[in-house]
């Protein structure tokens, strides 16, 4: 049995202790937001949080979760008001979507480290994620307007 | 989208009361019903019940486009009810719903557009009717807005729902009286899209996040010698292997391409690749082991020299005297790349009896529970009517969910075990297995009269044919009309005229990838473009526009494009800007790409400017979104390696060696929308065929380098192959 911690909650899966986490997380638990894109540390649509840090979960063992923290993109915000959920809905940034968890994910830790990326401090924080669809300069404006939105709720 | 059965969906959202479906009959004509079941020849699209429920239906699969949306907001702008007083709901290929239940060809507003109205304003006329009678009022002293039916004279009012009973009896318009568009509130305004807040928390449901009580997982070993098939195997290693329940055969099937490889079932997706890798299997390779596309791109070559089959022919391109030095001739070539939709392929089947359900994301709803030639039923040894579909958000289709190959492969699969069964593609399966866009090598000729007018141009394709691999009993000695698309249907005015196709034998599966055969000859056409203008000695604007004298959406789209990008406004001098523009059967744009040369060879696009034609943009935020995704898909096209095969072997494997561009990657990009003409056009794909051609004028303008070839490195010019 592996005891995991995601979103704040506990669960005991009964697992391979090498099986990656984002088939635990999708086919055993059903955590589903999380996507499977490459399986070899590529594409970043499996991005989750590992003790507050952006990990692919495709090439991450279940056993090296056990004991820590992991937030998944159901556990971002609880009410889907994360900045950057704000951010990426008034733009429109996402066409299929697939990726957009793993772009959010990844976001997520850039504008907690750097609360006010640049251009540059963004593409080398997002260069792991590749969206098919193209989406790129919205990803990037969305980011912008969510340390934007963090800035002015800080003050407030 | 977790649908119910369709007889409880109906109940459902009838509710207590009655309902009354609105839409459109077989011959095009408006036509309503209140009980669908026995309706005939009737396609629905509006749903309203006595409770004021109001549904529009999406018969188009939603892949990122923005149809989810774009296709109700069309009818809720005639019927006269706002974005949020409506249910969008998508179809899974019902059979009432009808063989439109597809997304592909940027199709489903440039074809759909004028039907969606009519619907839309058919209702509303219905409503309106209704209300008349119970007021025993006056048409025009009625009005619709909002959802409800107004009296003028009193101010009273009805809402839709609770004229349902009488609009019931009442007939329905043939010809209802359109919106003056000056007057649409929902069409040409920007809005929110509503599947947009699902994509941002993980809720919004691909293929992929489908489940099944008690299903199993599938993954397939296919032959590695791309054409190759099973000849024997021995599971005995992987059926020790932990979680494994079964391992069979399983057959391809996709257009002319059949193949079998074998299919491990586990309970869990990894358990079944962890085994996939102790399978021990005898492959027939037929031959095909010695390919090289090296070779291949030879033979291709040679080809070039046979006549082939003629396309169009204008005036006549060998009669014409023109004096040789104002004749160039020129090859081009461009590569295999694959579709790399981000959610792998994946689909869920379940057999029961004499019935099948699936569970999947594609862009042929209606292929898979239809009952045409081509569709899924034929393949499978199931009647269509005992096919049920759940359709899913799709994550990226390109072009690649046109087929249905890998749901083939998962109803045979399940077919063989009592269970549900969930098959998934790996990122290795999906690079390795195709189908891929091919190559198409194109020699070009082109004259000039001694005033520099362009007076003959000739572009012969040589290609393996889609239409031959997709279409079975294709006709290979008349021309592939797909290959030569657009080519002999640009708006120059060029006197003598000719355009063919010379068919290559291929045993690759090839598949339509967006903008199908325009995102190669684009390059082409549009290079060769600017090499006569270079030989006129004329700007390469001002030439394309000397073709064009008389009034044509090109000759609009090159002036607004020409003020647009600042096109006369001279550039620092290590950069510069090229220009190209692709009219085709999904629609019309036209690019300036702006590019700063460095001294070590290399180049850094720095800017796009888009011109796109569309007749009217229902949503221009996302008509921007798409043209800015096509860009970027373009470029990695024309940038990034493609696929190659060497000893029969894809020699890629995932995104590592076949890589996708990222965010640092990317160019400004500016986008202007030309509406207001008189033809709805295409969104979806227009934006990918003028990105490499104008990039590649560019790069001419700026070092001198004419790049012939797809894909080219943008770090350094002279590096030749990618």
């Amino acid at each position: 049995m592996i005891t995991l911690t995601i979103n704040q909650k506990n669960y005991e899966v009964d697992v391979n202790p090498d099986m990656p986490l984002l088939w635990v997380l999708r086919d055993v638990i059903g955590l589903v937001g999380t996507k499977y894109g490459c399986g070899v540390a590529q594409c970043g649509a499996c991005v989750v949080h590992l003790n507050g840090e952006a990990v692919r979960s495709c090439v991450t063992k279940v056993k090296r979760a056990q004991g820590g923290k992991i937030t998944t993109i159901e556990g971002l915000s609880e009410k889907n008001d994360h900045p950057l959920q704000k951010a990426w809905i008034e733009l429109d940034v996402p066409q299929c979507g697939y990726c957009q968890s793993g772009q959010l994910m990844s976001a997520a830790v850039l504008l907690r480290e750097n609360p006010d990326p640049s251009d540059e401090d963004i593409d080398a924080a997002m260069a792991g994620n590749i969206c098919r669809c193209g989406t790129y300069l919205r990803i990037r404006k969305a980011i912008h307007l969510a340390a934007d939105m963090q800035r002015k709720v800080n003050r407030t | 989208m977790n649908q119910v059965s369709r007889r409880n969906f109906i109940k459902h959202t009838s509710g207590a009361g009655i309902a009354l479906w609105l839409g459109i009959s077989s011959r095009g004509i408006a036509a309503k019903t209140a009980d669908l079941a026995s309706a005939k020849n009737f396609t629905p699209f509006i749903l309203v019940d006595s409770d004021n429920n109001i549904t529009i239906f999406n018969i188009r699969p939603e892949m990122g486009q923005g149809t989810f949306q774009s296709v109700p907001a069309i009818i809720a702008e005639e019927f006269e009810v706002s974005l949020d007083q409506i249910r969008i709901k998508q179809t899974n290929g019902e059979k009432e719903f009808g063989p439109q239940q597809r997304a592909g060809g940027s199709a489903s507003i440039r074809t759909g557009y004028d039907d969606l109205r009519k619907i839309g304003a058919s209702a509303k006329a219905v409503f309106i009717a209704a209300a008349c009678k119970k007021w025993d009022a006056k048409e025009d002293d009625c009005f619709a807005s909002k959802g409800k039916i107004f009296h003028k004279p009193t101010n009273k009012s009805f809402t839709y729902g609770a004229l349902v009973e009488e609009a019931s009896a009442i007939e329905i318009p043939k010809q209802p009286k359109l919106k003056n568009p000056k007057d649409f509130t929902i069409i040409g305004k920007q809005k929110h899209r509503p599947d947009v807040p699902l994509k941002t928390n993980g809720t919004a449901e691909f293929g992929l996040d489908m489940k099944v009580s008690g299903m199993l997982y599938a993954t397939i070993e296919r032959c590695p010698i791309v054409g190759g098939t099973l000849k024997s195997f021995d599971s005995d290693e992987a059926l020790k292997m932990p979680g494994v329940q079964k391992v069979v055969e399983v057959e391809r099937i996709m257009g002319i391409y059949h193949s079998s490889g074998v299919a491990v079932i586990a309970d869990s997706y990894w358990n079944a690749t962890q085994a996939r890798k102790k399978l021990k299997i005898e492959w027939d390779t037929k031959g095909y082991e010695k390919f090289n596309s090296k070779d291949f791109e030879n033979y291709l070559r040679a080809l070039a020299k046979e006549d082939g089959l003629l396309d169009k022919n204008i005036g006549d391109v060998n009669t014409i005297n023109l004096s040789s030095q104002n004749i160039i001739e020129a090859f081009y070539e461009t590569p295999m790349v694959a579709h790399h939709a981000l959610e792998p392929m994946n689909c869920i089947a379940e057999v029961k009896d004499d019935k099948v359900e699936i569970w999947t994301s594609s862009q042929v709803n209606s292929t898979i529970t239809g009952s045409g030639a081509n569709d899924l039923h034929k393949f499978i040894g199931f009647s269509p009517e005992n096919i049920k579909l759940h359709a899913a958000f799709v994550g990226g289709g390109f072009g690649r969910r046109l087929n249905i190959d890998y749901v083939i492969e998962a109803v045979n699969i399940a077919k063989q075990i009592n269970k549900p069964v969930k098959l998934i593609w790996s990122r290795e399966d999906t690079t390795q297995y195709g189908p891929y866009r091919p190559m198409t090598f194109s020699q070009l000729k082109g004259g000039m009269d001694d005033s520099g007018k362009l007076v003959m141009f000739q572009h012969k394709v040589i290609s393996p044919s889609y239409s031959e691999a997709m279409r079975p009993g294709f006709d290979i000695k008349t021309v592939d009309g797909t290959m030569v698309e657009g080519i002999g249907e640009q708006a120059y005015e060029i006197p003598n005229l000719k355009t063919s196709y010379v068919r290559a034998e291929f045993h690759v599966p090839v598949a339509a990838w967006r903008s199908v055969t325009s995102s190669t000859l684009a390059f082409a056409h549009e290079c060769f473009m600017d090499e006569l203008a270079q030989k006129a000695g004329k700007d390469p604007l001002d030439f394309r526009l000397s073709l064009l004298t008389k009034d044509s959406d090109l000759k609009k789209v090159l002036l607004k494009l020409k003020e647009f990008s600042n096109w006369d406004e001279p550039l620092p001098k290590n950069k510069a800007r090229g220009l190209a523009q692709w009219e085709f059967f999904a629609g019309l744009c036209a690019q300036v790409v702006e590019v700063t040369y460095h001294a070590d060879r290399s180049i850094k696009i720095d800017k796009v400017y888009a011109v796109i034609d569309l007749g009217v943009a229902v949503n221009p935020d996302n008509v921007k979104n798409q043209i800015e995704g096509a860009i970027v898909m373009a470029l990695g096209a024309a940038t990034k390696p493609g696929i190659t095969l060497k000893n029969g072997m894809v020699q890629q494997h995932n995104f590592y060696d076949n890589p996708l561009p990222r965010i640092n990657e990317i160019p400004d990009i500016d986008i202007y929308i030309l509406t207001g003409g008189e033809r709805i056009k295409g969104v979806g794909e227009p934006g990918l065929p003028p990105f490499a051609p104008a990039l590649a004028n560019a790069i001419f303008s700026a070092s001198g380098k004419r790049l012939r070839r797809l894909p080219f490195d943008l770090n350094n010019l002279d590096s030749g192959e990618l």
